[in-house]
C-alpha cells in the first residue's frame, strides 16, 4: 500500500499534464469534427450528386480504414509528397476528420429522419429549401443526433489516446513514459484507466445535462 | 357576377412516371368561393391541390393565380406559396416550435417581420382559431384538433389569398373535426376564398358555394350543393354522394 501511494504521488503530476493533452485533443477535434461533420452531412443529403459522391468517398475512406493508419498516413506518410505536420497538427487533423466522417454520417440519419411533411409545411409558407433546411430541418436533426453525438464525443476521449504512437504526450502518451521509468506497467496502466473512468464519466453527465436541456416538451420519447 | 378569377386552371395534367393522375382539369375560382372537392380516393384531389400551390408543378396545363401565370417559366415559386395558404391533412407542424412559434418562424423568416410585430400578428392569428391560451404550447402536447388550428393560424399569417385544406380532418378523432369545422365555417364567412379536400358532407353543404366531383383524374361534375346533391346530372355523382351522405347520417364516420 504504502509502496502504491509513493507511486501514485510520483506519476500523477505527469498523468496530469497528459489528461490536459488529452482533453484538449478531445475537445478540438470534436469541433473539427463538427466544423465538418455539420456542411458534409447537409451536403450528403442536400447538395448536387457529384457532392453527395465526393463526401460518400470522404466518409467511406475514413469509417472504413483503422484510426491509426489514418494518423501514420497524416504523420508519415503525407511528408513524402511534401505536406508535413507537427505532431499535434497531425493528431488535431486525423482525429478531427475521422470524426467529422463519423458525425456526418449521424447527421445524415437525423436529417432523414426528420419527416418529410415538415419540408412541405416550410416550403407550403414560402421558404426557400434553404431556408426550410436552417429554420426547421436543421434545428429538429440537431436535436436528433444530439444523444449520438455524445456517444461520439465519450469515444473520442478514448480514440485519442492512439496518439500516443506517434509521440504526442497525452495521457497515454505519459502512461508509457511513467510506466517505463517506474517499471511499474500493470499499477500504472490501471490508474490511467481510472483517470479515463473519470473523465468519460464528467463528460457524460455534462453531456446528459445538454440533451435534457434541448429537449422538445411532451416529445420525451423521441428525444431519448 | 363578373368579377376577375382568384383561380384559374386550364387543362391541368400531372404523372408521375408512368401514372397519369390529373388528366386535363379546367377550373376557375371566383373570390369568396369555397369549393369543396369530392370524389373517390386516388383520383387525384390532393394531387389537384399540391399543383395549384406547386409542390408539385403540373406536367402540363397552365394555372392563373389572380392575373399571373404562376406556370409560367422563371416564376418565383416561394413568392407564389406565400399567397397560397396549405393545411395538411396530418398537421405537419414543426415539432420544435411551440404554437406561437409554428406561426411566427414565417412571419419572421419569409416575410421578414421584426419579432414584435410578428408576434402581434401571431397572437392575432392564434386568438382566430381560438388557441391563444395554447400560444406557448408544443405541437406534442396539443390535441389534434388544436393542433389542426394551429396549422390553419400558421398558414392564415402569411396573408394568404387562396386557401387549400387537404382533408383537414381526416386524422382527427371524430369528436375533435367539429372545432377545426368551425374554423374553416368562419373562414368562409370572412370571405376566405377556400378550396377543401374533404368528405365531410354535412359542412360541404352548409359552407360550400360549390362541390366539385372528381374521379380518374377528371372533373366529372361540379355545381352549387343543393344541385349537386339532390339534382346531380351524373350518375356517378349520385352514386358517390348517396353513398357518403348516407354513410356519415348513420354511421357519424366511424
Amino acid at each position: 500500500m504504502q509502496e502504491f501511494l509513493e507511486l501514485l504521488g510520483n506519476v500523477v503530476p505527469s498523468l496530469l499534464q497528459g489528461t490536459v493533452v488529452t482533453l484538449q485533443l478531445a475537445a478540438v477535434s470534436l469541433a473539427l469534427g463538427v466544423a465538418i461533420g455539420l456542411p458534409a452531412g447537409l451536403g450528403r443529403v442536400y447538395g448536387p450528386r457529384w457532392l453527395q459522391r465526393v463526401i460518400g468517398v470522404y466518409i467511406t475512406v475514413f469509417q472504413g480504414t483503422p484510426l491509426l493508419i489514418q494518423l501514420f498516413m497524416v504523420y508519415y506518410g503525407l511528408p513524402d509528397v511534401g505536406i508535413t505536420f507537427s505532431r499535434f497538427a497531425a493528431a488535431y487533423l486525423t482525429l478531427g476528420l475521422n470524426s467529422g466522417a463519423y458525425q456526418a454520417e449521424y447527421l445524415r440519419g437525423a436529417l432523414q429522419s426528420v419527416g418529410e411533411g415538415q419540408m412541405t409545411a416550410a416550403r407550403a409558407i414560402g421558404m426557400s429549401k434553404g431556408q426550410a433546411i436552417r429554420s426547421i430541418i436543421l434545428p429538429q436533426a440537431l436535436r436528433l443526433v444530439l444523444p449520438t453525438w455524445s456517444n461520439e464525443a465519450i469515444a473520442m476521449l478514448k480514440y485519442t489516446a492512439v496518439v500516443f504512437l506517434i509521440a504526442v504526450p497525452d495521457l497515454m502518451g505519459q502512461a508509457k513514459i511513467m510506466a517505463a521509468k517506474y517499471f511499474a506497467p500493470i499499477a500504472i496502466y490501471m490508474i490511467v484507466a481510472v483517470f479515463y473512468l473519470v473523465l468519460v464519466g464528467i463528460a457524460y453527465l455534462i453531456l446528459r445535462q445538454v440533451e435534457r436541456r434541448a429537449q422538445i416538451p411532451g416529445l420525451t420519447g423521441e428525444v431519448e | 357576377m363578373t368579377t376577375d378569377p382568384i383561380l384559374r386552371l386550364e387543362n391541368v395534367h400531372k404523372s408521375f412516371g408512368e401514372t397519369h393522375v390529373l388528366k386535363g382539369v379546367s377550373l376557375t375560382i371566383q373570390p369568396r368561393d369555397v369549393v369543396v372537392l369530392v370524389g373517390p380516393s386516388g383520383t387525384g384531389k390532393s394531387t389537384l391541390l399540391r399543383c395549384i400551390n406547386l409542390l408539385s408543378p403540373p406536367t402540363q396545363g397552365k394555372i392563373w393565380l389572380e392575373e399571373q401565370e404562376i406556370t409560367a417559366p422563371g416564376v418565383n415559386q416561394d413568392k407564389v406559396r406565400q399567397r397560397i395558404g396549405m393545411v395538411f391533412q396530418d398537421f405537419n407542424l414543426f415539432t420544435h416550435l411551440t404554437a406561437l412559434g409554428n406561426v411566427m418562424v414565417g412571419l419572421t423568416r419569409v416575410r421578414k417581420m421584426n419579432k414584435k410585430e410578428a408576434y402581434d400578428l401571431a397572437m392575432l392569428e392564434l386568438d382566430r382559431v381560438g388557441l391563444v391560451d395554447r400560444a406557448d404550447h408544443y405541437p406534442a402536447q396539443l390535441s389534434g384538433g388544436q393542433k389542426q388550428r394551429v396549422a390553419i393560424a400558421r398558414a392564415l399569417g402569411m396573408d394568404p389569398h387562396v386557401m387549400l385544406f387537404d382533408e383537414p380532418t381526416s386524422a382527427l378523432d371524430p369528436e375533435l373535426t367539429g372545432e377545426v369545422l368551425e374554423v374553416m365555417q368562419q373562414l368562409g364567412q370572412e370571405g376566405m376564398t377556400m378550396m377543401v379536400v374533404s368528405h365531410e358532407m354535412g359542412f360541404a353543404r352548409r359552407v360550400a358555394s360549390r362541390i366539385v366531383f372528381m374521379e380518374g383524374g377528371y372533373i366529372v361534375e361540379e355545381g352549387p350543393p343543393d344541385q349537386m346533391f339532390d339534382a346531380p346530372r351524373n350518375e356517378r355523382t349520385r352514386e358517390f354522394l348517396n353513398k357518403i351522405s348516407s354513410f356519415e347520417d348513420n354511421g357519424q364516420g366511424e
